[in-house]
């Protein structure tokens, strides 16, 4: 029998929900702010309506459901999924109201695929964009990135027990300090060190390139966030292509690296611990997958013979491939190209390195390099046992911070999301098949859109069908909140209509 | 009678011949010279190597680079990457961003696929440059009905807050 949820049940979430979004409101003083100090007077007031409509929400939730009670873990899951939703639509508004964005659909896919990290988008005429909305685009990332519950964790929520399970709820799961509200701030204070340097690299680097030092450091700051945020967003239309520089692109390739990478390996770097960084099960698999699936696209594009120098070839396959691994989507070629020019055996080496993805407990999407490393564990063990005698004893261990002994539970929690994973590439290629698009091209905006990655090669465009783009807006959600969040949405919302 | 008819005819159906030759042969003339980026990029391999002529409005930063700089042109669908002669480039006076439209330029150059020069970057190295339209600033008008909306929505926030700490009195 199902339950029925009690009210006391949806005021918990309601009222979370609600600070979540006072939060959201807060945060969007920022690109007002720089609205009105750079004479852009009609997008500061976007920012300032959507903020007031944000916390108009947000203060009537808090109010009307006021509460002491802490979370329990369905309402940590339903909060997070609630709120990513939320924060779509409530984000999108001053996006709307820019006039850049076709439809308000168009404006929430946008911001879901901005918060999610992702980086597809619908925007139209972006190199005319006020820098306030333009930096919203990028700071939207840079929010979702962190987490958008980890921004609520590091200054609304005291009790550490509902704020765990809300962390929990948007796939992270390692704590870095004893405390998960330690955590969150140390997430918070490792992002904005990473920022400074990654936003002073590339402004002095705009600087040499030729670019106006406001223009160097806005694209400077724009960049890193989008970038060390596996998101992908540019503030020109021809994203990386614009800069035409190797240094700016070599900068890139660091911060996405940067970002794909465990905040837990972080946080060890940061105490010292830097043999860390060879041990991890997640640098080897990453290693070892960039080196493998380099080679692959490289003997593709080889085949297509575009590049005829093999160090364009390599600089134009790798950064490619770093940035589909890393799910970041950054691009120096057109989207066209992918299809007309890279040839099909190129194209499966990006949609396996988007597919894979970056760290667990990172920015990054896509199935993450700790599960991947524990099938393969997995794997070895169980041919292991098949080649030893019976009475062998046959452990696997890896190292993640610590060492660690593989049991079934870990490979069944991998094996089971990879295998949400490949259901959710596999239906979004359908939907893309269903309105007329190839099975490779489907795949490809598929794996991009559910892995968070933001590749495009083409079919993402302002005309594509409404269908298409909720399929890619339900998978960049998904695919971010790693699903059981949204099992427990879905859950929770049949319990109400069914339960007793 | 019969041959001035005949003569007349003649020279009627040769002035209609000539003319519609003129008018294929400058319609087919003005679409060889001004090639749109979607076409550019969606057949490069065709395109690689050739003299082309492409228009469109200056995006972003004119980066000057020693002797040389990068101009990004847009053509609404695409913008694309135009390396000049640091001279051409300071014809440019305006360029494209929310306060301004850019110069429209309308550029003659060899169209690579993958530069060798640069990278590999899809680009146009200039030969030529001409500006078809100057470039402006572009004054905001502010939206007076978003001004009283804003108002509106203040006095309801402000009206949510005072009840948020009657409640909590």
């Amino acid at each position: 029998m199902i339950l029925k949820p009690r009210l006391e049940d949806i005021k918990i979430i309601f009222f979370y929900l609600g600070k979540i979004m006072i939060g959201l409101g807060l945060v969007m003083v920022l690109p007002a702010l720089l609205g009105l100090a750079l004479g852009e007077v009609n997008p500061m007031l976007d920012f300032v309506l959507a903020l007031e409509v944000t916390l108009i929400f947000g203060l009537i939730l808090t109010k009307l459901c006021a509460t002491s009670k802490d979370l329990n873990w369905m309402h940590g899951m339903i909060v997070v999924s609630l709120s990513w939703v939320v924060a779509m639509i409530l984000g999108a508004i001053p996006l709307y109201l820019s006039g850049h964005w076709k439809s308000f659909l168009d404006a929430c896919f946008d911001t879901m695929s901005g918060f999610t990290t992702t980086g597809l988008t619908l925007v139209c005429d972006l190199d005319h964009l006020s820098y306030a909305h333009n930096f919203w685009r990028h700071f939207g990332p840079f929010i979702g990135g962190q987490g958008i519950t980890v921004v609520a964790l590091s200054f609304f929520v005291k009790g550490t027990s509902g704020a765990f399970k809300m962390y929990v709820g948007e796939a992270r799961d390692e704590k870095l300090a004893p405390n998960v509200v330690d955590t969150a701030r140390f997430i918070w204070f490792i992002s904005i060190i990473y920022l400074i340097i990654g936003t002073l690299s590339l402004g002095v680097a705009g600087i040499f390139l030729g670019m106006k030092p406001f223009s160097a450091f806005f694209h400077g700051v724009c960049i890193f966030m989008a970038g060390f945020d596996t998101a992908g967003f540019a503030p020109q239309s021809q994203n990386i292509l614009y800069y035409h520089s190797f240094i700016y692109e070599a900068i890139i390739v660091i911060i996405m690296i940067a970002g794909a990478f465990n905040f837990n390996l972080h946080y060890q770097l940061w105490i010292g611990n830097r043999k860390e960084i060879y041990k991890n099960i997640e640098s080897k698999v990453f290693l070892l997958s960039v080196s493998a699936l380099v080679f692959v696209t490289a003997v593709g594009l080889q085949q297509m013979h575009i590049y005829d120098n093999a160090v364009i070839l390599f600089r134009k396959g790798f950064f490619q491939v770093i940035s589909g691994h890393t799910t970041t989507g950054y691009m120096t070629i057109y989207a066209q190209q992918f299809i007309s020019e890279w040839g099909n055996f190129a194209l499966v080496g990006l949609i396996c390195a988007m597919a894979f993805g970056g760290s667990a407990c990172s920015t990054a999407g896509g199935i993450k390099m700790l599960r991947l490393g524990i099938i393969f564990k997995a794997l070895k063990e169980d041919l292991k046992r098949i080649i030893l005698p019976e009475k062998a004893v046959v452990v696997q261990r890896y190292h993640h911070i610590k060492e660690v002994f593989l049991e079934d539970k870990t490979v069944r929690a991998a094996l089971l999301i990879t295998l949400c994973y490949i259901v959710l590439f596999g239906v979004g290629s359908l939907v893309g098949m269903f309105y007329g698009n190839s099975f490779l091209t489907s795949l490809f905006e598929s794996t991009s859109a559910a892995a968070n990655v933001g590749l495009s090669c083409g079919i993402t465009n302002v005309d594509m069908p409404v269908g298409l783009k909720l399929t890619y807006i339900v998978q960049m959600w998904a695919g971010r909140l790693e699903f059981m969040s949204i099992f427990t949405l879905i859950g929770f919302m049949v319990a109400v209509i069914k339960g007793k | 009678m019969k041959n001035k008819v005949h003569s007349l005819r003649f020279t009627v159906y040769s002035i209609l011949f000539a003319l519609l030759t003129v008018n294929c042969t400058l319609y087919t003339f003005c679409y060889a010279q001004i090639i749109s980026s979607s076409e550019l990029i969606n057949n490069a391999k065709e395109y690689d190597g050739k003299v082309v002529t492409f228009e469109g409005e200056v995006i972003g930063d004119v980066m000057v680079r020693g002797d040389f700089a990068w101009v990004n042109l847009s053509d609404i669908s695409n913008a694309i990457g135009i390396w000049m002669p640091a001279d051409l480039a300071r014809q440019i006076a305006y360029t494209g961003s929310y306060k301004s439209k850019g110069d429209a330029l309308e550029v003659a150059g060899t169209f690579h696929r993958a530069c060798p020069e640069h990278g590999g970057d899809l680009d146009i190295h200039a030969l030529s440059l001409r500006k078809t339209d100057a470039g402006r600033l572009i004054k905001e008008r502010v939206n007076q009905s978003k001004k009283v909306y804003v108002f509106i929505l203040l006095g309801v926030l402000g009206l949510a807050w005072i009840l948020t700490l009657l409640k909590h009195k």
